[in-house]
């Protein structure tokens, strides 16, 4: 059987009818995982014999999560040399949720860049995943793990997490289904934080209706995350209507110039007419502020993260390195056990909170993060979504971009916005490229309206073949 | 604004991190390069705009002050680098 091949949905499905066990399901995928993990490497540590969480028993799915994310007995480690051997003492309230729907979770986690800082999942400290779809292309990031296992059926669906696009874009370089929820919906308790005003939990699928599902599995409010909204969470697989017409649809203008890769242009092109075909009425509008996301994020998120991360200090979990005195020992274990990209990050945000630069950079940041939410406000108020590229390239080669961080920065360009303003957005697959490399679709909607994004992105996969298409492995 | 060496050391004492020469040399040509690109923020006129801190409506997040248990001791402590009795051990502050 390769039941590690379907999707979430069609597999509780089989199960509902007695066809397949969860058992049969996890011995089904421990084979795949054992035997095309070594050429991807989406999972990151030994593969224990524990490769089950508790739940195992129930007569669900088994959810692979991204390293970030905590659970109780399995180590979570960010990916970083500084947390190696941490073993969490409680669930991430997501993976409560998980359990409690009757599924599960597996034991071995995703890889990821070092505490989510990046976009190709090279700033590992276990060495870089593969994109299933070229071995020497990067799977983008920073949930690289996790979008490369469900699209090398090594996950039947799995949980990342996106701060300025860390789900949608590996999920457009791996030709997966990625899902950044409104800032609020997913409860972030248990998600070690990066910038925890940016940081949102969410899934990354096979198609559009595993989105869904799981979507209705870890959303609501959670008391212990302070900023979750308390606000009830619709049926989301009630959204997946196979009908866009009367949709109105922007696209933004600042997104289709220079720097747009002309292939992944076309495709989108293609993907407009698609959906302009099937009713859905589209008009030009402008994002004025667009040219500033990246240098906002890039204030906002480090200076967030540099405060974040002070807990890394090696008093109470994680490493220590041996010094003299307390002072020296924060500062010898942070150096060493940070990789690169986190230090220029700390440094970075560090910089922007300090004194005398505080107005010029961090306060500044925050103002034109106003522009750019009434930017959204605006358009917002006589449309349904907004349409662009998730990323503005396909994957890239291993390497390309580890010596240029600002050239990495800017892969990010069209999904950092979003988090920005804190609204949903989702990527599906929407073409492939003459050298076989996928593209994705992002489409972006008001606070609270992923049921618009759901029935979009399920109107376009109903009717085009590209979520069936699978890299040869 | 730019950067200079002496404010990247400065800023990494801040932030307890302890810098190499040839790595100060590389970051602070990289911070230097990656400034330059933000500092396109300051050709926005911002005077009148209201910062946001935080996308939500929401503030004050109060609850109720009742106990409640927390987590074992054994758990808090289960990945500490150092521990004594029920304590985080580290180096000694004052001599």
């Amino acid at each position: 059987m390769e039941l590690y091949k379907l999707t979430a949905h069609e597999l509780l499905e089989k199960i509902q009818k007695n066809e397949t066990t969860s058992e049969q399901i996890v011995s089904d995928l421990t084979k795949r995982i054992k035997g095309i993990d070594a050429k991807v490497q989406a999972y990151v540590r030994a593969f224990s014999s524990t490769l089950l969480a508790p739940g195992s028993k129930s007569n669900g799915i088994p959810v692979s999560i991204k390293d970030n994310i905590c659970t109780d007995g399995y180590n979570t480690e960010c990916c970083s040399k500084i947390l190696a051997g941490f073993n969490p003492p409680y669930n991430a309230t997501v993976i409560n949720k998980i359990i409690a729907s009757g599924n599960s979770f597996l034991g071995i986690k995703c890889n990821m860049d070092e505490f989510a800082f990046g976009s190709s999942t090279e700033n590992s400290c276990f060495g870089p995943t593969h994109n299933p779809w070229n071995l020497e292309c990067v799977p983008g990031g920073s949930s690289g793990g996790s979008a490369a296992a469900v699209a090398a059926d090594e996950a039947i669906w799995a949980l990342g997490s996106d701060t300025g696009g860390s789900i949608r874009q590996p999920a457009s370089f791996c030709g997966v289904v990625g899902l950044k929820p409104t800032y609020g919906r997913v409860s972030r308790f248990g998600l070690i934080a990066f910038a925890s005003s940016l940081d949102q939990i969410g899934p990354l699928t096979k198609d559009v209706e595993d989105a869904a599902v799981l979507m209705n599995i870890i959303s609501g409010y959670d008391p212990q995350d302070s900023t979750s909204i308390n606000t009830p969470v619709p049926d989301y697989t009630k959204a997946l209507i196979n009908d866009v017409k009367g949709i109105k649809v922007g696209i933004p203008k600042e997104y289709f110039v220079e720097g747009l890769d002309p292939e992944v242009k076309r495709i989108i092109e293609e993907a407009i007419n698609k959906l302009k075909a099937l009713g859905a009425q589209f008009k030009e509008v402008s994002l004025p502020h667009s040219e500033y996301a990246v240098p906002v994020y890039y204030i906002i998120a480090t200076a967030e993260a540099s405060s974040n991360l002070a807990r890394f200090d090696g008093v109470q979990y994680g490493l220590r390195a041996k010094a003299q005195g307390l002072i020296d020992m924060y500062k010898k274990t942070r150096s060493l056990g940070f990789g690169d990209e986190a230090k220029r990050r700390i440094l970075l945000g560090t910089f922007a909170l300090s004194h005398g630069y505080y107005d010029a950079y961090y306060l500044r940041a925050l103002k034109v993060r106003t522009l750019i939410k009434q930017d959204f406000d605006n358009v917002f108020k006589d449309l349904d979504c907004i349409i662009t590229p998730t990323s503005p390239t396909p994957a890239f080669k291993i390497g390309e971009k580890v010596d240029d961080p600002l050239k990495m920065y800017l892969s990010d360009i069209y999904t950092i916005s979003v988090n920005l303003a804190g609204i949903p957005a989702i990527s599906v697959p929407c073409g492939l490229t003459k050298e076989g490399l996928p593209v994705g679709l992002q489409i972006l909607s008001r606070h609270l309206n992923e049921e618009m994004l759901f029935r979009l992105a399920y109107t376009y996969e109903q009717n085009t073949e590209w979520h069936k298409m699978k890299p040869k492995l | 604004m730019s950067i200079d060496k002496k404010t990247v050391e400065d800023v990494a004492h801040l932030a307890r991190i302890e810098l190499g020469a040839e790595e100060l040399k590389k970051l602070s040509g990289q911070l230097e390069h990656i400034l330059a690109f933000i500092d396109k923020l300051s050709s926005l006129n911002t005077e009148n705009i209201a910062p946001t801190s935080h996308i939500l409506p929401i503030s004050n997040v109060l609850r109720e002050d009742e106990p409640k248990s927390s987590l074992p001791i054994e758990k808090t402590l289960k990945n500490a680098p150092e521990k004594q009795g029920n304590f985080f051990v580290v180096p000694k502050v004052i001599e």
